[in-house]
């Protein structure tokens, strides 16, 4: 420690030093003065940011306790709404949750590796072209659901005049007219195909982005270092290269995998899809939220789905830190 | 094997196989965005010809005339709902673009407190779905007497994590010595802001105008639970509204068509101006 010598200046009502924690304080308020203008910029965003994001989650995750419909006071119950999702609602256990894993499971790998695989191809084409085929298969993501559900509903119509069915009863290989999307054996397959058409989105966009960050010596060193055909070139060099623009677009897979719901009703024009064959869990938490106002319970389940979204991101995030450690 | 390979790789073979093979696939790919093209244009008759047929015969814009006077409930016309879409957007796109900018802009260049923090919980939002908190949305905007105005359109949107995400990756890569030099001439941390950020973000600003453009276009949440009157709402929802008494019924099907164009075009329009802009950003917003 040093001592100084300090002029004492015996001032009115003898002035303490100030405690460790006093100073502190005032060096952090200090600071935060002079950063003024850095929060008054960030202000606008992060007020949205805290009422219709964070609040909303934390709120989810308290009312999720409680059993509330709408109207009177929420009031606590503990875990119940846990504990009923999984023992005793049928629906959810056996409808929501498979066809939501099912639905997941396919669009999203599914839709992500076809996203990174048409990315490379069109990456491949001469410079000239590229944007042409970048805009067809960006385009059907682009038009987004509400649009493109005339397609679907006139493609997938159940009747003769549907172009599906006209297709294979000229074929011969059908028989009758398939009621595509009113039959529960088909509603979520044709939700499948429907949502991987639309699953070229900004994910797509960054990778395409990124494979143009890919130093082009690399591939060169590469050659010399024993990469012999263009699928290690890929493994070894190219997805490595790109893992940010990789890592971005899984969460955006993601997250549009996990928050699809919408498509069902879309498609059936139906809240609930018959059999609720084509039933997700957003089309859950929507069914108690706004069908049968047991907002307490809705809440449970989308708590739920915030956080399969949560730990499912956690395992994007190891899948791509680890392969750029080796 | 490595030879003939590597001889492969030169000549042409392998593109023209390529080519080939890819635009057969590109062109299936984009056989609903040339029905919707073709379909709106279609009359009556030949909606529900049989057999179908998959292009126009004899194109006709009375699709768009029957939508354009068409009015649903008998008291709010399409007109309203196409004026509510246009300025929602229009407000949306706006303050979308001023409130991530400012925020991304001290995000990327200045240290200060819970910087740190707010960076990480925006990644961690980048995961995010509206939909997955509708209902505590919905008390909130409820909670604020927002339902049934613009700004409970406009405000949810106003938080897009994607958006500043994007931002801070793209502008931290501008030079710091511009920033400084323009510090030295004296221009104020705003001067800063508006002269020098702003203008070389615009390609990362085009880009979330594209994504924030398709995604309050489209939007029919914001329509279905905050806005309880039916003069609030907007397009989509007016389209979405026509298409669920489609797959039972007939009729409406042509106004459909022409209002799924309706939706589309736009955002055609704004990609084909920006798509250039938009992989010159992407290439900055990775998530290390």
């Amino acid at each position: 420690m040093k001592t100084e010598v300090v002029p004492v200046i015996p001032s009115p009502g003898a002035v303490k030093p100030p405690s460790p924690v006093q100073l502190r304080w005032r060096r952090f308020v200090k600071q935060i003065r002079k950063d003024a203008f850095c929060y008054l910029f960030l202000a606008p965003f992060l007020i949205c940011f805290l009422i219709f994001i964070v609040i909303p989650v934390i709120m989810a995750a308290t009312l999720g306790f409680t059993s509330y419909d709408g109207f009177g006071k929420p009031h606590f119950i503990g875990f119940d709404n846990y504990i009923s999702l999984f023992t005793q609602d049928i629906v959810f256990l056996t409808k929501a949750l498979p066809n939501t894993f099912l639905f997941a499971l396919i669009v999203g790998p599914g839709g992500y590796i076809l996203s990174f695989l048409f990315a490379w191809l069109i990456h491949q084409l001469p410079l000239r072209v590229r944007d042409y085929y970048t805009l067809v298969f960006y385009a059907p993501s682009m038009a987004g659901g509400v649009a493109l559900s005339v397609v679907w509903i006139a493609a997938f119509s159940g009747d003769r005049v549907g172009y599906l069915n006209n297709f294979l009863l000229q074929m011969g290989w059908a028989d009758a007219p398939v009621t595509w999307l009113q039959d529960p054996k088909y509603l979520l397959k044709v939700m499948i195909l429907v949502s991987l058409w639309m699953s070229f989105s900004v994910g797509f966009l960054a990778m395409l982005a990124g494979l143009q960050t890919v130093n082009r010596e690399l591939y060169e060193a590469g050659r010399i270092d024993g990469i012999s055909s263009r699928l290690q070139e890929v493994f070894y060099i190219t997805i490595p290269s790109m893992k940010p623009q990789m890592l971005f677009s899984a969460v955006m897979t993601i997250v549009s995998t996990l928050k699809a719901g919408a498509i069902s009703t879309q498609l059936t024009g139906l809240a609930i899809t018959p059999q609720y064959s084509g039933h997700l869990i957003i089309n859950h938490v929507d069914d108690y939220a706004f069908i049968r106002f047991e907002l307490g319970y809705a809440s449970a389940v989308s708590v739920m789905l915030l956080l399969i979204s949560y730990f499912v991101m956690r395992f994007a995030y190891r899948l791509f830190n680890s392969k750029g450690e080796q | 094997m490595i030879a003939r390979l590597r001889k492969l790789r030169q000549v042409s073979p392998f593109q023209i196989v390529l080519v080939t093979v890819f635009t057969a696939l590109a062109a299936f790919m984009s056989l609903p965005i040339i029905f919707i093209f073709s379909h709106a244009f279609k009359p009556k008759n030949e909606l529900f010809l049989f057999p179908p047929r998959f292009l126009v015969q004899h194109p006709t814009i009375h699709n768009f005339e029957v939508l354009l006077l068409h009015a649903s409930n008998a008291t709010v016309p399409f007109t309203r709902y196409l004026f509510n879409s246009l300025l929602v957007v229009s407000l949306t796109l706006f303050s979308v673009i001023v409130v991530s900018t400012m925020a991304a802009y001290v995000l990327a260049k200045y240290k200060f407190h819970f910087k740190g923090l707010i960076l990480s919980l925006i990644t961690l939002s980048l995961m995010f779905a509206p939909e997955t908190v509708s209902i505590p949305r919905y008390l909130i905007i409820n909670g604020l007497g927002l339902n049934n105005t613009y700004f409970g359109h406009i405000l949810p949107s106003l938080a897009s994590p994607v958006a500043v995400f994007m931002l801070v990756g793209f502008i931290s890569q501008i030079p710091n010595d511009l920033m400084e030099a323009a510090r030295i001439d004296g221009a104020s941390h705003l001067g800063i802001f508006t002269r020098i950020v702003l203008p070389l973000s615009v390609p990362a600003v085009a880009t979330i105008s594209i994504l924030t453009f398709q995604t309050v276009w489209g939007d029919v949440e914001t329509s279905t639970l905050f806005m309880q009157k039916e003069a609030m709402r907007t397009l989509p929802f007016y389209v979405n509204s026509l298409l669920s008494g489609l797959q039972n019924n007939v009729a409406g099907q042509n106004m459909a068509a022409a209002a799924g164009l309706l939706i589309f075009i736009p955002n055609l329009i704004i990609f084909l101006l920006f798509q250039r802009k938009v992989l010159e950003t992407m290439v900055h917003s990775g998530i290390k």
